[in-house]
């Protein structure tokens, strides 16, 4: 009796404590495990979520809930006249994390930020091949290319030298893969024999501190009481990785769980009308879209693309493909971006009108394949589904379609060659909130073969991108890309589709939570009531 | 027995270089190349991608990959995962525990409940008991894992709040997972209520991963047990006036037991095809999930080691049986 009175005593204790452990930690459930904790090393945003965002920090940074750029370890930069050098003046008295294996001697300076980029383009650096470091968005947002050289005039300033003078490079400075990491951590490492310790036990200088990972199940964090920045406002962060959308929901339901990524489309509206939690909503940094072959007759007359796609019911595809969490596409580039051109007239669903547009041109009998691929992606969650919608729709202008799919990898490669037979349904995600990285990536004539799907090479819409890529004046590179946007449309090279929304799902204690269009989540701001 | 033992110990390697092989050559035919895959939408240029193909060695023969693999096998080294670069080997040996502590929870739910199911409606052949019972297990049987494990999520932890909804402990403790099994170390951990947080967590999974096992067993249970009790034997042994149930418990069970067990060595591979489902709904860490997301991954090293590894971990079961056999019938192990 003495026993179970002594028992029942302790668990009311344990009770307490665990209730003041959960006021003072945020628990997220995630979707799934990070890859690593180097971000350089990798390009999901699962993993960004759980290295570059709490951990590190960039030179320049995203404004959460925006793509505009602030201040980050560097406090300014100036770009010179000709665009071809970078200065930035770094943060003085920024300390980077500690662990078991390190203490840091000094604070942040310009070493840091020469190593960080050095051991991505640098093959004789001792890092470069260490953890298999393919270094794929460093490679991808062509720096190998760009970065002349780096120099460091004293402790707090480096000049970048670029090869080209090229507006997007401050936005890439933000990304992910440019998280400054200390050269004093990864020298010792080096030294210790185990440099893999970079990637899998972070040092930062970031909000948060790495604290420990059970790979599928937990990431422990705790705050850094000596960050420069604002300090985040919860004692710890705790990553639970929970795959299973639906669990999720029941946990963040249960209270196992404050904040919840990625809920089921068809739950949504359940969500919405649920006391206990709050839905939070925004367009994805993204666009789907389906390429026709602008090289290929009768795909190659702009008047027969446009017929194609005043056929397309849009609104029924958001509703029964995005099943609501999808917003029409009207441009290329997604409304949370700037430049983005309200001033766009999409081409109204008309297929009467669309009919008398193909015999125009002469078009009878169109057969064609539209191209669904065989993967999910949030601008595109089911593109069978799709694929037979627009089949449907175009059978009423007259135009039979057969739909076809291949293997992932299979499709990416096939639907690169310029001969390809059919209409390709892909999307983008951007990288870096910079309007370059849809408009010349996707429609731009270097990309034709490549990342233009459409095959599409237009010398004024090429112009046009190219002259803003090397303008720095945001306010005039807006005005080139509303003018890129309008012969886009007037062109049109694609039936632009959906951008998706993306949905957060958060507890109603859960305070200053921002759905970030760059699709990060991040906590550092964020508090408990 | 030592003989017998040392027989079915020689079968191993034919069957170990067996799957090996077929490990290795899995993963190559599923069509798709792992570097486009991994590049996506972005893609890259073919300067780049004939520098990954050399970096991972996809450019030399087939027999040179499969000879490179193999001697890394017989070394020990099962190559590193494209995704995360962690050796295959520290990545299974991480994960593994938790699916083998979820398994024998299953198995010992499925293996205490399945039997005396099994035995009572055979004994009880034809009535009431027995029929429910065995319509019982044919639903569970044919439960899709997905449906049932939801189906429970939502009924005691949604509704009822009696168990958590996923995970392996509260989020509230916080010990380092030195074995990897969660009930182990939580109990060393010395943390108050470490250890029913643990069990309470296994609960749901257990039942869910479980079920199927149960229902196989409970249904061979009970037809082995009306095959013996049949046999001439047993008319012979209550001809002789022993109380029934001595004759159920010492003649029937035991010599029904053979193909149980059978069927029990034979659930391991259920099991671990179950553990699949199951961990991915439990945000359970194990290897099931870990592997699924290999294959969609292209991560040929994680995919083929991966194999290897629960292969031989399925052929170490199968033996254990075959010895149980020779323990349960001596007959056997004469032949």
């Amino acid at each position: 009796m003495l026993l179970k009175a002594k028992m029942l005593g302790m668990a009311a204790a344990m009770a307490l404590t665990a209730g003041a452990a959960h006021a003072q930690a945020l628990v997220y459930c995630s979707e799934g495990s990070p890859e690593g904790f180097d971000p350089a090393l990798y390009t999901a945003g699962t993993t960004f979520d759980a290295s570059s965002h709490p951990i590190y920090n960039q030179l320049v940074e995203f404004k959460v809930g925006t793509t505009e750029t602030l201040p980050g370890l560097a406090e300014s930069y100036e770009v010179s006249e000709d665009g071809m050098t970078v200065t930035f003046n770094l943060r003085q008295g920024v300390k980077f994390h500690s662990n078991d294996m390190f203490t840091p001697t000094r604070d942040f300076n310009a070493d840091d930020v020469i190593f960080t980029f050095d051991r991505q383009g640098n093959p004789d650096n001792p890092y470069n091949q260490v953890s298999g470091g393919t270094w794929e968005y460093f490679s991808g947002m062509s720096m190998p290319d760009l970065i002349e050289s780096m120099e460091k005039v004293d402790d707090y300033t480096v000049v970048f030298h670029l090869t080209r003078p090229e507006a997007p490079f401050i936005a890439n400075m933000a990304m992910d893969f440019a998280s400054i990491v200390s050269k004093e951590y990864a020298d010792a490492m080096l030294e210790a024999g185990t440099p893999e310790m970079l990637n899998q036990a972070p040092i930062g200088t970031g909000p948060f501190t790495f604290q420990a990972y059970q790979k599928d199940a937990v990431v422990r964090y705790v705050r850094n009481d000596d960050y420069w920045g604002d300090p985040a406002k919860v004692e710890a962060l705790i990553f639970a990785i929970t795959p299973d959308a639906s669990v999720r929901y029941q946990k963040l339901q249960a209270g196992e769980c404050h904040v919840m990524a990625y809920p089921n489309p068809a739950d949504i509206e359940a969500m919405k009308s649920d006391d206990a939690v709050e839905v939070l909503e925004q367009e994805g940094l993204n666009v789907g879209y389906l390429a026709y072959n602008t090289q290929v007759a009768p795909y190659d007359n702009p008047t027969v693309r446009k017929a194609l796609n005043m056929a397309i019911d849009k609104q029924a595809i958001i509703d029964v493909v995005f099943q609501g969490s999808g917003q029409i596409a009207k441009n290329p580039i997604p409304p949370t971006m700037w430049s983005y051109s309200d001033a766009t007239v999409d081409d109204a669903y008309d297929p009467e009108a669309a009919k008398a547009m193909l015999e125009e041109a002469g078009v009878s009998d169109l057969s064609m394949k539209i191209w669904a691929m065989p993967v999910q992606r949030p601008y595109n969650p089911n593109a069978r589904r799709m694929a037979e919608l627009m089949q449907s729709d175009f059978a009423k202008v007259g135009v039979d379609v057969e739909i076809v799919s291949y293997e992932w990898g299979e499709y990416l490669e096939r639907s690169k060659d310029t001969a390809r037979d059919g209409a390709v349904l892909l999307g983008w995600t951007g990288d870096n909130g910079d309007p370059d990285n849809f408009l010349a990536v996707l429609l731009g004539c270097d990309a034709v073969g490549g990342s233009n799907r459409a095959q599409w090479c237009n010398e004024e819409f090429d112009e046009v991108v190219k002259a803003a890529k090397v303008t720095s004046d945001q306010a005039e590179r807006t005005k080139l890309y509303e003018e890129a946007q309008a012969i886009f449309k007037d062109q049109a090279p694609w039936a632009t589709i959906a951008h998706s929304v993306v949905y957060m799902v958060t507890r109603p204690e859960v305070d200053g939570y921002v759905v970030h269009p760059l699709g990060g989540h991040i906590f550092n701001q964020v508090g408990l009531k | 027995m030592l003989k017998y033992f040392a027989s079915r110990l020689l079968t191993f390697i034919p069957t170990f270089i067996g799957v090996t092989l077929i490990s290795f050559a899995f993963i190559r035919l599923l069509p798709g190349d792992p570097i486009i895959v991994m590049a996506g939408e972005r893609g890259m240029s073919p300067e780049r991608h004939a520098e990954l193909t050399a970096q991972y060695g996809f450019d030399q023969p087939m027999y040179v990959q499969f000879w490179n693999y193999l001697s890394g096998v017989v070394q020990g080294d099962l190559g590193n995962s494209f995704v995360t670069k962690k050796p295959v080997w520290d990545e299974f040996f991480a994960l593994f525990p938790a699916t083998l502590e979820l398994s024998i929870c299953a198995m010992i739910f499925a293996v205490a409940l399945g039997l005396p199911a099994g035995v009572i409606a055979a004994v009880n052949r034809g009535k009431f008991f027995d029929r429910t019972l065995m319509s019982t297990a044919l639903i569970g049987y044919s439960m899709p894992i997905f449906w049932w494990a939801l189906l429970l999520i939502i009924v005691f932890s949604g509704i009822l709040k009696w168990t958590p909804v996923s995970g392996r402990i509260d989020l509230i403790y916080y010990f380092p997972n030195a074995s990897g099994f969660m009930i182990y170390d939580a109990l060393m951990s010395g943390q108050s209520g470490a250890l029913w947080s643990a069990i309470r967590h296994l609960i749901l999974p257990t039942i869910v991963l479980g079920t199927i096992p149960l229902a196989v067993i409970a249904r061979q249970t009970r037809s082995a047990m009306l095959e013996v009790l049949g046999e001439d034997y047993i008319r012979t042994a209550r001809a002789k006036g022993m109380s029934p149930s001595r004759v159920n418990a010492v003649h029937a069970l035991r010599n029904a037991l053979i193909p149980v067990i059978t069927v029990i060595g034979l659930s391991v591979g259920t099991l671990l095809a179950g553990a699949i489902l199951t961990e991915t709904i439990f945000s359970w860490p194990g290897i099931g999930k870990w592997m699924v997301d290999s294959i969609f991954r292209r991560d040929y090293p994680v995919v083929q080691g991966g194999l290897l590894l629960i292969a031989v971990m399925v052929m170490i079961v199968n033996l254990t049986v075959d010895v149980l056999y020779g323990i349960i019938n001596p007959k056997i192990r004469k032949r």
